[in-house]
């Protein structure tokens, strides 16, 4: 899984069936300290995430699909955890 | 997902099968604030609306098969929706 900070939504009315009445997170992915890393994903929120929180994305198909319960969903990216705090050792 | 842009179309008559009747679409991919990212892609229209100009959002691997009617067609990019706007939340 990635770390990701919410950004943005993405507004789609013409889109695969799936994303119908699911909101579309534009989230920045972080490295481990939090930094961003330049790349970002549109991903479907799963836990109703806010702008501006840290968030756990998953971007794997299978378990993507087991999330939303639609075995033949073309989707990767979920936001499936809000990030309250990370760890680091230094 | 990422963002895309289309850019225009592939006509091809020879394809292996299972490719007929899939629009075949050139698209650029985008960062988020809308600038050219890495080369352009062709990518199978999953939705069948996507035309020249419009800013749409794409899926890749497996899950790009999975956008199409017909599943496991040999696709490796999809296009899953178009983007009517793109809002940044501060």
């Amino acid at each position: 899984m990635k770390i990701g900070k919410v950004v943005g939504t993405v507004v789609s009315t013409i889109n695969s069936e799936v994303f119908d009445a699911r909101r579309l997170l534009l989230c920045d992915l972080l490295d481990a300290d939090q930094e961003p890393t330049g790349d970002y994903l549109i991903c479907v929120d799963a836990v109703d995430a806010g702008a501006g929180e840290t968030v756990l994305i998953l971007d794997e198909g299978n378990s993507a699909r087991q999330i939303v319960g639609w075995e033949t969903a073309p989707i990767r990216a979920v936001v499936v955890g809000i990030v309250d705090e990370v760890h680091l050792p230094s | 997902m990422q963002l895309g842009r289309v850019v225009g179309t592939v006509v091809a008559t020879i394809k292996t099968p299972g490719l007929e009747g899939i629009k075949l679409l050139i698209v650029q991919p985008l960062h988020r604030d809308l600038t050219e990212k890495g080369r352009p892609v062709v990518a199978a229209d999953g939705v069948h609306m996507a035309g020249p100009g419009e800013l749409v959002y794409i899926v890749g691997s497996r899950e790009a098969a999975q956008a199409l009617p017909e599943p496991f067609v040999p696709v490796d990019h999809a296009i899953v929706g178009i983007v009517d706007a793109v809002e940044e939340l501060s």
